[in-house]
Order: structure tokens, then C-alpha cells, then sequence
């Protein structure tokens, strides 16, 4: 593998995590909150694969990689089911109308 | 090297639309197509096992999760305005991209030393066993609350009293 995909590929993680936090800091709705987790650890999983291969210890890289997944799928999983919870109790998914601490 | 930085810029595409689009079940979609090229640029990478389980649980289980919870849940479209002013928002996230760069990047581009030839299967279930152990306790408690907080709303049962009868019948 040549340095230059690397390279490229720890472009790709920077704009990833890029996005995925620019959509934590705008937006409102509680589940397109948890889309942006989601594009956030889409980064961190790509930056384990790369760390690995540079670092030349990939299946190291990889098997860390694979927990990331899953401790994020669980994340995802535990997070809708209390949006759901939040809808049903509130009656919206606005952070804004559902916080507390501004009345 | 073209296909990957055609993958990995289809991959970017996708998550901007995912962030940008105003509908939550287009959103999943498109966050499901960045999943699915992620699989594809992690294999190309070398990764071939991670790509899998990426493209089973990151694009195919959560996705559906995702439109299980949006059904639940309802289309909420338009909410207007932004949590944290924008400008707010770019100046922040340049803060962060530059403490990443500062802090990750130059031990990342450390010549590595000594290289292992460890393979991928014996890395996950015996170098890294605890972690395995500890990915299926996640799965196994994300499941358990998942489940309990899907759960309908208990209403409490009435106990019928002597004296709220009586009140009921005057």
C-alpha cells in the first residue's frame, strides 16, 4: 500500500469527522443528532484501519476497528430507542422545546 | 489509487447529504450508502473482514433500526434555525481539525519499526480476547435497555376502594 492512499484516506477521516461535528454542534432533531454520531465513527472506524496499516501492526488496527463498531452500533441502538421514548413523552424530537433548563 | 479516492469521495458525499437532507428517511438512506462505501474503501484498504462487518451491522442492521425507530418515531421535518450559530459552529470545528492534526497526525506518520505478521483472526480471539468478551456484553446490554425502553408506557392500576365507590354512587 503507498503512502499516497494513506494520505488520501487521512483526508477522508479529517473531512468525516469534520462533518460528523458540524452536524452535532447545528442541529436539533434527536435523530438526525444520532446520524451525525453515526458519520463521527464512521471516521474513527476508517482511522483505525488506516493507523493500523501505517503503523504496520494492521490486524491490531482492524480488531479495534471492529470494537468501535460495535460499542457505535450499540450506541445507535440504546440512543433511538430514546428518541423514541423522548417523542412519546414530549410529543417532538427539538432539543430546543424538550430542554428544561431555559424556563 | 483512483478507485479509492473515487470511493472515498462518494463516502463524503453521502454523509454531507445524510447531515443536509431535511428528511429523516432520506437522511438514513444516504447515511446507509456512506456505510456501504466505507465497506468498500476499508477493503480496499486491506481490511477485508472489517469491510464485511461493516457493511452487515453499519449498513444493513442499523439502517434498519434506523427506519424502525423513524416509523416509531414520525417524520419531523423543518425545524428551523441552528442549536449553536453557524459561524459558531465552522469556528469550533476548525478548532477541533486543528487539535486533531496537532495531536494525532505526527504519530501516525512515525516510520513503524518493527512490523508483525499477526493474523487478523488470532489479533481478535486471543490478542485482543477481553475486547471481544466485552463486545458481546455491549450487544447483549444494548439489546436488554433498548428493549426495556421500547416498552409501552404502564398505566397504574386503579385499585377500587370501598370509598371511591361509594363517592362515585352519591
Amino acid at each position: 500500500m503507498t503512502g499516497s492512499v494513506w494520505t488520501i484516506a487521512i483526508a477522508a477521516v479529517l473531512c468525516l469527522v469534520a462533518i460528523g461535528i458540524y452536524g452535532l454542534l447545528i442541529l436539533r432533531n434527536l435523530i438526525k443528532i444520532v446520524v451525525a454520531l453515526q458519520v463521527f465513527a464512521k471516521g474513527t472506524i476508517l482511522i483505525m484501519v488506516v493507523a493500523g496499516g501505517m503503523a504496520g501492526k494492521p490486524a491490531i488496527g482492524q480488531s479495534l476497528a471492529i470494537t468501535v463498531l460495535v460499542a457505535d452500533t450499540a450506541i445507535t441502538i440504546v440512543a433511538l430507542a430514546l428518541a423514541i421514548q423522548v417523542r412519546r413523552w414530549c410529543g417532538t424530537l427539538d432539543t430546543r422545546v424538550i430542554s428544561t433548563l431555559r424556563r | 489509487m483512483v478507485i479509492q479516492t473515487l470511493v472515498l469521495s462518494g463516502m463524503l458525499i453521502c454523509a454531507l447529504q445524510a447531515i443536509r437532507a431535511p428528511r429523516l428517511l432520506v437522511s438514513a438512506l444516504w447515511l446507509a450508502g456512506c456505510s456501504a462505501l466505507l465497506a468498500l474503501a476499508i477493503a480496499l484498504l486491506g481490511a477485508p473482514e472489517v469491510g464485511v462487518v461493516e457493511l452487515s451491522v453499519g449498513a444493513g442492521l442499523v439502517t434498519i433500526i434506523f427506519v424502525f425507530a423513524i416509523n416509531i418515531a414520525g417524520e419531523e421535518t423543518a425545524v428551523a434555525g441552528a442549536l449553536v450559530p453557524r459561524p459558531l459552529a465552522w469556528v469550533l470545528m476548525g478548532l477541533f481539525l486543528f487539535l486533531l492534526l496537532w495531536l494525532t497526525v505526527p504519530r501516525l506518520l512515525i516510520p513503524a519499526l518493527n512490523r508483525d505478521a499477526l493474523p487478523f483472526l488470532r489479533a481478535v480471539w486471543e490478542e485482543r480476547s477481553l475486547d471481544t468478551i466485552l463486545q458481546v456484553a455491549l450487544i447483549f446490554s444494548a439489546v436488554l435497555g433498548s428493549i426495556g425502553l421500547l416498552a409501552d408506557r404502564r398505566e397504574p392500576a386503579r385499585a377500587e376502594t370501598p370509598a371511591r365507590r361509594a363517592g362515585g354512587a352519591q
